[in-house]
């Protein structure tokens, strides 16, 4: 096998990350070369530096024998790299055949279109695959798997020489993800490279011959597929056995704090029912459009329910705005910390004291005094790591960003604190340090809904769980059932069996 | 020097715009001299500078929450008709003398926070661009001064006011004092109220003030009421200074503003600047303006200087952030270091 791409000695850095840390690679012709690791190692930014998108730097891109300290997109793709990303970049309104031969057609400098020419291409494309589709359809009415596969076409009209593929199969149903393995597999054969990026274990020893581990922006190191087992490989990913101390309820009050009864909002989620006692720590899971986010946001104040009730301490209310939200005790940790949680230019103590403002103030005016006091009291309870208070929230590292928004709404002392995938792209680090907190809130009797689709967190943190899918409530779990062995696995199966219903016809 | 230089890193616009303005003040004095430090040419700038001084504050402010008021001229002119209506006695309601100016103050603050308050409450319940929602607006105020006055100039107005424009103390106008002062206040309101900070953080995220349990919908009427107030003494201020108010007057001052927003470090996505900078860059514009006059230009060689002026803060804007972001990068990765 003979290399067609080197990188060497990629260093890239952003704000608040170090994202790679020297990097070297080889890809091979013919074959899967996988790159595996957590949430924010860097696997995505090497992609980008490899294919142009960003410049690296440190170092340098050696493609077919040619050095580049400045690849551009486009040189990249002359070369042969083609980068299938995660939202696959299709245009939606534009027909199946157009979608697969525009890029062709846009390189051939063609300058006025051609009909016949774009459906001869399509169909080769598709054959070369073996793939029957309607090349008249546009690309909005048909199946994720389906756009999956004009994607790949696109990229292989245009002569690809490596395929990069950033998490293929997240939207994809089991039967689906077979096909695409297989299509691969086929692919390999015929001399293609394939960099597949995904972080579902199974689907790496299916097809990988190479992994390429990453953690921390640093490379871990190339396994040959064969040496590693699941275990080894997370083991690798995460630089450490995960065992995370499990927690149980402690918290003498059963008095429900929260209750909701037949909530509904049609077309996001239907008749959710749950009552929450201080202490508990109740698992909010399935897949993403399960109607887990959008049910967190209602108990907000951020998206008006249609029917159904909601009572904190057993007195009925309605929660019109996070302001009211916020009067009632109900606290929420969002989804995208970057955009929602946090003013990323202003100080870590203008964030924790932003849900606060009204509180410190006094006839008016801000007192600093008490605002900074806040401030390095949540900074230190949370362990955020940072050289001062006075420290722009955006130079910190994503872990130590999420503390700051804990500490923001832990400062305003919620009765029910609502986690949307509080743990997401942060390092193990900052995670076991938030979950050792998550708890110790947990044990002073506040009601955490912790939302998020990593099991292993789901069984460590949480008292209970509730599994949604399509927006209904499809089973729940209470301690006892919780603490059998296996409880992980059935959660985990009832996600995947739901996802495979979801799309057969 | 090690004081300044720690001075200058924790403010890079307001210490670049304070050499600049320094520069062109020095670098006037040397081409000029007397002429141009006269304790006339002084009263003279100090009595320009107010007018298009409000303005710009009101400019300002729709800018820090990351929006635009299109209607702050429009404003001014209508709030002037209407109180040199009072004034004049059309609207008096049988007041005279003192009794009628103050009457004539109470119109003005009230008409001026009514422009501004239907702005905000279109912006906040609409979620229309500000952009959009003002030129409708500007559009509707013009209209109502136009039917009030066909388009004609109201004069003839109390000369108690009148001398309210013209009088001096301490060797410098009244007026400019009174800008001075409100512009303190508006600086105070800024940096110690809890006003002043739901401001930036709402102008620098507004997603994340929502998720902050921040009131948007309030912040936003009380912003454009504020505006619409600092346009209203706009209005009032032209008023004295001319002795009548008519639609129309000072339309060119629209552009003027928001380039001074921009020289003043004003970020017009919001949730940035300081009324010290946007202050010193309104002097700073009237001292060149000053300057251009003396040469004797023509308006179109100043009109090229003006265009000229805003592309080079553009483009050191451009320098300064870039520079800055790599300063911010060089600091994360410090605070990387420090936190291992």
């Amino acid at each position: 096998m003979e290399p067609i791409l080197c990188a060497r000695n990629i260093s890239k850095s952003f704000i608040g990350v170090r994202a790679l840390n020297n990097i070297d690679i080889t890809i091979n012709a013919g074959e899967i070369h996988c790159l595996a690791g957590e949430n924010g190692c860097g696997k995505s930014t090497l992609v980008k530096c490899i294919s142009g998108v960003y410049t690296p730097d440190h170092g340098e891109v050696e493609i077919s024998g040619e050095k580049y300290k400045n690849l551009t997109p486009i040189e990249a793709m002359n070369k042969g790299i083609q980068v299938i990303y995660q939202d696959l970049s299709l245009f939606q309104h534009m027909t199946v055949a157009e979608n697969i031969a525009i890029s062709k057609l846009k390189f051939e400098g063609n300058k006025t279109i051609n009909w016949k020419k774009i459906k001869s291409i399509a169909k080769e494309q598709l054959n070369k695959i073996g793939v029957k589709m309607n090349l008249d359809e546009t690309v909005g009415e048909i199946s994720m798997a389906n756009r999956q596969m004009v994607a790949i076409c696109r990229a292989l009209a245009q002569d690809a020489k490596i395929l990069f593929m950033d998490e293929p199969t997240t939207a994809l149903t089991k039967t689906e993800v077979d096909h695409l393995m297989k299509i691969m597999l086929e692919l390999k054969k015929k001399g293609l490279a394939i960099v597949f990026i995904s972080h579902k274990l199974d689907e790496v020893f299916t097809v990988a011959d190479t992994i390429t581990i990453f953690r921390n922006g640093d490379k871990i190191g190339d396994f040959n597929s064969k040496d590693l087992d699941e275990k080894s490989l997370s083991y690798h990913m995460t630089g450490r056995e995960i065992e995370y101390p499990r927690y149980h309820r402690t918290c003498k009050d059963n008095s429900p704090i929260l209750e909701i009864d037949h909530l509904t909002r049609k077309g996001q989620y239907e008749d959710i029912s749950m009552t929450i006692r201080p202490g508990d720590i109740i698992g909010l899971t399935g897949l993403l459009g399960s109607g887990r986010t959008e049910l967190a946001m209602s108990l907000f104040g951020l998206n008006p329910t249609q029917s159904g009730s909601i009572r904190i301490n057993g007195k009925e209310t309605s929660i019109a705005s996070p302001m009211a939200a916020k009067k009632q005790g109900i606290a929420l940790l969002p989804e995208d910390r970057f955009n929602q949680g946090l003013f990323i230019e202003r100080k870590i103590k203008e964030n924790i004291s932003s849900a606060l403002i009204d509180t410190i103030c006094k006839k008016g005016l801000i007192r600093k005094a008490e605002e900074d006091t806040i401030a390095q009291k949540y900074v230190n309870e949370l362990k955020v790591r940072t050289p001062s208070i006075e420290t722009v929230v955006g130079t910190l590292s994503g872990g130590n960003q999420q503390k700051v928004v804990i500490g923001k709404w832990t400062a305003t002392a919620p009765k029910v604190f609502i986690m949307d995938t509080p743990t997401v792209g942060i390092d193990i680090g900052s995670k076991s340090e938030i979950y050792e907190q998550i708890h110790k809130f947990a044990d002073g009797g506040m009601a955490i809904i912790f939302i998020s689709d990593e099991i292993q967190e789901i069984m460590a943190n949480c008292n209970r769980v509730i599994v949604l899918a399509n927006g209904k409530c499809i089973r729940e779990f209470d301690e006892n059932e919780l603490g059998q062995d296996g409880a992980d696995k059935i959660i985990t199966d009832l996600i995947g069996s739901q996802s495979a219903e979801e799309v057969t016809p | 020097m090690n004081k300044i230089k720690k001075m200058v890193g924790k403010d890079l616009d307001l210490s670049i715009l304070v050499g600049l303005a320094l520069l062109v003040l020095v670098t006037v004095a040397g081409a000029f001299g007397g002429s141009m430090y006269s304790g006339r040419n002084i009263q003279s700038m100090a009595f320009q500078i107010p007018e298009f001084g409000f303005l710009a504050l009101a400019m300002m402010l729709s800018n820090m929450v990351g929006g635009i008021d299109l209607s702050i001229i429009a404003n001014a002119n209508t709030v002037a008709i209407f109180t040199a209506y009072v004034l004049n006695g059309t609207w008096a309601f049988g007041t005279e003398g003192i009794a009628r100016v103050i009457l004539a103050l109470i119109v003005a603050a009230v008409t001026s926070l009514i422009f501004g308050a239907f702005n905000g409450l279109i912006i906040a319940k609409t979620s229309a661009p500000s952009l959009i929602a003002t030129l409708g607006t500007m559009t509707l105020i013009q209209g109502i001064g136009m039917a009030l006055t066909g388009g004609s100039s109201i004069g003839d107005i109390d000369p108690l006011f009148a001398e309210f424009g013209k009088s001096v103390v301490l060797g410098l106008p009244l007026i400019f004092w009174l800008f001075l002062l409100v512009s303190l206040i508006l600086g105070l309101i800024l940096s110690l109220t809890g006003f002043g900070r739901k401001l930036y953080l709402y102008g620098g995220n507004p997603v994340a003030a929502r998720f902050s349990a921040v009131n948007n919908e309030k912040m936003s009427i009380l912003v454009f009421m504020a505006t619409g107030f600092l346009a209203g003494m706009a209005g009032l201020i032209i008023l004295s200074r001319v002795n009548s108010a008519k639609v129309g007057y000072g339309d060119s001052y629209l552009l003027q503003t928001m380039i001074v927003c921009v020289i003043g470090g004003i970020s017009p996505n919001g949730g940035k600047g300081k009324v010290q900078g946007v202050v010193i860059a309104i002097i700073m514009m009237q001292v060149m303006s000053s300057a251009f006059t003396i040469m004797s230009l023509s308006p179109y060689t100043k009109k090229l200087i003006w265009g000229i002026m805003l592309v080079l803060v553009l483009g050191l804007n451009h320098v300064i952030a870039a520079y800055s972001q790599k300063r911010t990068l060089k600091q994360s990765m410090k605070n990387l270091q420090s936190a291992q």
